[in-house]
């Protein structure tokens, strides 16, 4: 496992870097709302959702009933149902680990495991899952000292969280160079502008993945032709 | 705090109680029959891109391109982001490179 950890860290640099600008953020606001690091390392312990957990922040100031918590809740995170489909076969041996990935499957981890193989000499379930660990680690850690570092903090930290937005544009132009067929990364960019442009910034997630699902399948047939020969290809590799 | 203690425990819990459901559900719907539906599989290949795509709209969601500064620190940080990655394939120094142009866009530049 340390050998899976070692090899695992170099990849994850990218989510260290924005995990800790966010999760510190999160920790300020969180400390803000009179919520000490305890709370904050239990909340980002068991929930561990980046966006989410700056919305639920709003929460915690009181007037709002847990249905209505439990109804956005389902909403933001919704889009963490089609996560797990693309990792059904690669974690489906994996014993009960695969509930903690499953658990640990945010925005960065899943953006991260879709984009990455483990090395040849390690074992293949050890490295995902110390990608996991790792982090969710760098979440909880971020948070904690967010929170305990209080206004304290010297340097100003506006933009920092470009960190994440960097990420993802950097996983899309992998993905872009690798992927047999543009068409499904191009669904994911036009059908996000178009749901912008109706539904608003304000609920852009939902709009966006049904316009996404349904774009996917309406024009499944051309874009099978070219991903059959990926799915074979991922087959092959041990 | 303006919460007790339990309802602050119980506000947490129902979040890290749905995010879990909703991560987990494709693992109880479709794991260990062997048999993942086709459709199923297919949305699992070609979701990957398209989500990316979604989660770089999703992150600049809130950038007016019709107000100053027009939307310009986010695009020179995009800019800086592609351009570093194409350019070197490193992904550290594409991410550490274009947050660092993004915040001195916003804090010196636009500001």
């Amino acid at each position: 496992m340390k050998q899976a950890i070692k090899a695992a860290f170099p990849f994850t640099i990218p989510v260290l870097l924005g995990y800790l600008s966010i999760g510190i953020a999160f920790g300020l606001l969180f400390e803000n709302a009179g919520y000490n690091f305890i709370w904050a390392f239990f909340m980002s312990l068991v929930v561990y959702a980046g966006a989410m957990q700056f919305i639920a922040v709003s929460f915690f100031y009181g007037g709002i009933g847990l249905i209505q918590i439990a109804v956005m809740t389902l909403l933001v995170n919704i889009r963490h149902i089609f996560y797990g489909l693309s990792f059904l076969d690669r974690f489906n041996d994996i014993g009960k680990k695969k509930w903690y990935i499953a658990f640990a499957l945010t925005d960065e981890t899943y953006s991260l495991l879709c984009s990455i193989k483990a090395p040849e000499d390690i074992d293949e379930k050890k490295f995902y899952l110390s990608v996991a660990l790792l982090n969710q680690s760098y979440w909880v850690f971020g948070s904690v000292i967010g929170s305990l570092a209080g206004s304290m903090i010297t340097f100003d930290t506006t933009g920092m969280d470009f960190a994440m937005t960097a990420l993802f544009i950097v996983i899309f132009i992998d993905q872009w160079k690798t992927y047999p067929s543009h068409i499904p990364a191009l669904i994911g960019l036009s059908c996000t502008i178009l749901a912008l442009l109706i539904a608003g910034s304000d609920n852009l997630v939902i709009p966006s993945m049904i316009l996404i699902v349904a774009a996917l399948m309406l024009i499944k047939k051309q874009i099978e032709t070219k991903i059959t020969d990926i799915s074979e290809k991922e087959d092959k590799i041990p | 705090m303006t919460l007790s203690f339990s309802e602050s425990i119980m506000i947490i819990l129902v979040i890290a109680v749905i995010t879990f459901a909703l991560r987990a559900a494709p693992f109880v719907l479709f794991s260990g029959t062997g048999t993942t539906p086709k459709l199923i599989t297919y949305l699992g290949n070609t979701l990957p891109p398209a989500v990316m795509g979604m989660l770089i709209i999703y992150c600049l969601r809130n950038v007016s391109i019709l107000d100053a500064p027009f939307g310009l620190p986010e695009l020179i940080g995009v800019i800086s982001v592609a351009g570093l990655h194409l350019w070197r394939k490193n992904n550290l120094l594409s991410i550490l490179g274009g947050t660092v142009i993004y915040m001195v866009m916003v804090q010196f530049v636009f500001a």
